[in-house]
């Protein structure tokens, strides 16, 4: 018991001298962000980094539902999907509905929180692992419903011609530039929302629940009421990140939102560091200009070099391809050597380094010997 | 063809893709069963077995169909050599990816185990290509009429294999002293250690065959498709795993039947309802059986409510 108290007592008192550094570190990355732009006045690069955005947006929502509630969600792109589809069918020629985009904003986040309740409302009474295979059913099931609901979603190709959002009389149209200032407007709204929420009892709650479920219902927690909150705010995220993404290309097709897009966003989570919010930032940083800038760069500089030295291979060789196998690496060696993620949080690093002894003897005065038992 | 010769047809086919469906969901009953863990990368040991069978296939020197009593030695060296290969991938994996992580939180090995199927999803496009690949025909496949409803060899040749699997794990499971000891481990993993029984190797080999059975799946759905294709695992998979909840997650006899029922589900969904929404159809059973009987049609332990 004494080190967990250590852990808590470190983070009520943190000490001033990191307090001052993390402050300016995270004033340089605020200052930074706002001024990339026009550091890098590559359109091109704005775009992919307003991109990247929506999927901080993304990994900030799931990891409320997997950093803090521990909940593995596995189907959380297809809350992404609602809220881009909500977006298409009444910001769209498709019906002839227009609302307008910072309309749909708080809209497509309740939309998607209302199908987060729906789902989690029966399936949050079951354990971990059965909700991770629900979820991710969940996941593909909504895909496939935009996809053959041809009627309403135009099938395969999608809903096109998005209203692009609007401010007085300045139309966005397909300038990556304010869609960049948007979505960083969103991440810093969201950081704050969230940080109040994890200093709240909700928050909290949440964190008892992921360490011991058993132990927080015992306190008093309605662990079902409180995981569904999680589920519902992660969702909310994921519809408003749908808004923004599908606002900026202009189209909604069902092809995006597959397991593939779910299991994106919990690399960059696991990556970064669950439970972490400066990590999963960063996670999600990373992985995403992994996929849209450095694969592509290196396999540019690949077929240039095989086109100099006349190595056939290094010609053919698309990293592009790779990114999938480097998800899976990236999971599976997080996972056994650093599993608190690059950016760790204290208490997240504590449970997840528990000893075998510490974690076996836990389990027994809690359970009965069976569930975590000594192996020969 | 008449009404009711078409719902016999499609419980024929149904019941030769459910015993696919029934050797993949066995290896997912079975981890679970022994571990509690839901090996999300064993739908991706399937789609490596039905690779590994295109290999052999290929170094026997076998492109297309094989005559004669011949045909009977090739395709169980086939079989046999898939699920070894399969087998050692399984207990591999166990090594690699989930015994480190043991008494980490559940979490953990979950997550591993989605890497593992990113890994080997991704290994195999690298060296097949993202384009399916076709499997020899290898095995003749005359079909027998009754009525106008067709049975093919291919599909008594699946239900044979898929019958004997069943039959010699059941034997395995319950007669031999190692199938005694998986038992013991499943049920009490601190108990049967005390008794003796070495945990790791039981748990290796529980890994082992289960891989073992999906490697076979593998096989038999590369010579009744003739088609392997890197993301067949993931969707077989999972539908496999419904199979396995169906019939009650950690019960062997369950998997067969949840994995029957899943390939009728599907045959007359696909028939009756429409193709497209076959998917959505399957995940939606696994959706209901999850919340209104989380212990399946034939599970006796119900999952922890937390509620």
């Amino acid at each position: 018991m004494s080190e967990p108290a250590a852990v808590a007592k470190a983070t009520m008192f943190p000490r001033f001298g990191s307090d001052l550094k993390s402050k300016a570190l995270l004033g340089a990355v605020i200052v930074l962000a706002i001024l990339y732009p026009i550091l890098d006045s590559n359109a091109s690069h704005v775009s992919s980094a307003a991109d990247a955005g929506v999927f901080v947006l993304l990994a900030l929502g799931l990891n409320i539902v997997v950093g803090y509630a521990g909940l593995l969600d596995l189907g959380y792109a297809a809350f992404f999907a609602i809220g881009s589809y909500a977006y298409g069918f009444l910001a769209s020629p498709r019906f002839g509905i227009h609302l307008a985009f910072w309309l749909m904003l708080p809209i497509a986040g309740i939309i998607a929180a209302i199908f987060g309740i729906i789902l989690g409302a029966p399936t949050l009474r079951l354990r971990g692992d059965y909700l991770a295979i629900v979820t991710l059913g969940f996941g593909e099931i909504v895909p496939v419903i935009f996809l053959n609901a041809d009627k309403y979603t135009n099938g395969p190709n999608g809903i096109n011609a998005l209203d692009p959002p609007v401010v007085g009389s300045y139309n966005f149209g397909h300038n990556p530039l304010p869609y960049y200032f948007v979505v960083l407007f969103l991440i810093a709204l969201i950081v704050i929302i969230i940080r109040r929420l994890r200093d709240s009892p909700l928050g909290r709650a949440w964190m008892a629940i992921r360490e011991d479920e058993v132990a927080a219902a015992a306190m008093g927690i309605d662990t079902v009421k409180t995981k569904l909150f999680a589920f519902a705010i992660g969702a909310s995220f994921s519809g408003i990140g749908g808004v923004v993404y599908s606002s900026k290309l202009g189209l909604v097709t069902p092809d995006n939102f597959r397991f593939s897009t779910s299991a994106f966003i919990l690399s960059m989570v696991v990556l970064g560091g669950m439970g972490n919010i400066p990590g999963v930032i960063l996670g999600a940083v990373i992985l995403f200009e992994l996929q849209s800038l450095i694969l592509t760069q290196m396999t540019i500089w690949s077929h240039q070099l095989g086109a100099f030295t006349h190595i056939g291979f290094l010609d053919q060789l698309d990293f592009v391809n790779l990114k999938f196998l480097l998800y899976g690496l990236a999971l599976v060696l997080m996972m056994l050597f650093r599993p608190e993620g690059l950016l760790p949080s204290a208490r997240r690093r504590m449970e997840l380094h528990a000893t075998p002894e510490v974690a076996a003897s836990e389990s027994q005065e809690l359970y009965d010997v069976s569930t975590e038992a000594q192996s020969a | 063809m008449s009404p009711f010769e078409l719902v016999v047809q499609q419980l024929i086919n149904g019941l030769s893709l459910g015993a696919i469906y029934a050797l993949i969901a066995l290896g997912y009953t079975m981890v679970y069963g022994i571990i509690e863990l839901i090996n999300f990368a064993h739908g991706d040991v399937f789609m490596v077995g039905s690779f590994v069978a295109l290999l052999i296939a290929g170094g026997l020197g076998v492109t297309g169909t094989v005559s004669g009593p011949m045909v009977a030695v090739v395709m169980f060296v086939i079989l046999v050599g898939s699920m070894l290969a399969t087998g050692l991938l399984g207990m591999l994996i166990e090594r690699a990816a989930y015994r480190p992580l043991r008494h980490a939180p559940r979490l953990a090995p979950l997550i591993t185990a989605i890497g593992v199927s990113f890994i080997l999803q991704n290994v195999v496009q690298l060296r097949a290509g993202p384009s399916p690949v076709s499997f020899p025909d290898v095995m003749p496949n005359p079909v027998i009429l009754a009525g106008n409803v067709i049975i093919s060899a291919k599909q008594l040749m699946i239900i044979f294999v898929s019958i004997a699997m069943m039959a010699g794990l059941q034997w395995f499971v319950l007669k031999t002293r190692l199938g005694r000891a998986m038992r013991a481990t499943a049920q009490d993993r601190q108990a049967a250690s005390l008794m003796g029984i070495n945990i790791n190797s039981t748990i290796a080999l529980t890994f082992f065959i289960g891989s073992a059975l999906a490697g076979a799946g593998g096989f038999v759905f590369g010579v009744y498709y003739n088609s392997v294709w890197f993301i067949n695992g993931y969707i077989a998979g999972l539908k496999a795993f419904t199979a396995a909840v169906l019939g009650g997650i950690g019960n062997i006899a369950g998997a067969m039947i949840g994995g029957v029922l899943i390939g009728l589900l599907e045959a007359l969904s696909a028939q009756y309802v429409s193709e497209r929404y076959v998917d959505a159809i399957v995940f939606a059973i696994l959706i209901l059986v999850l919340v209104f009987r989380p212990s399946g049609l034939l599970g006796q332990h119900l999952p922890e409510s937390a509620g």
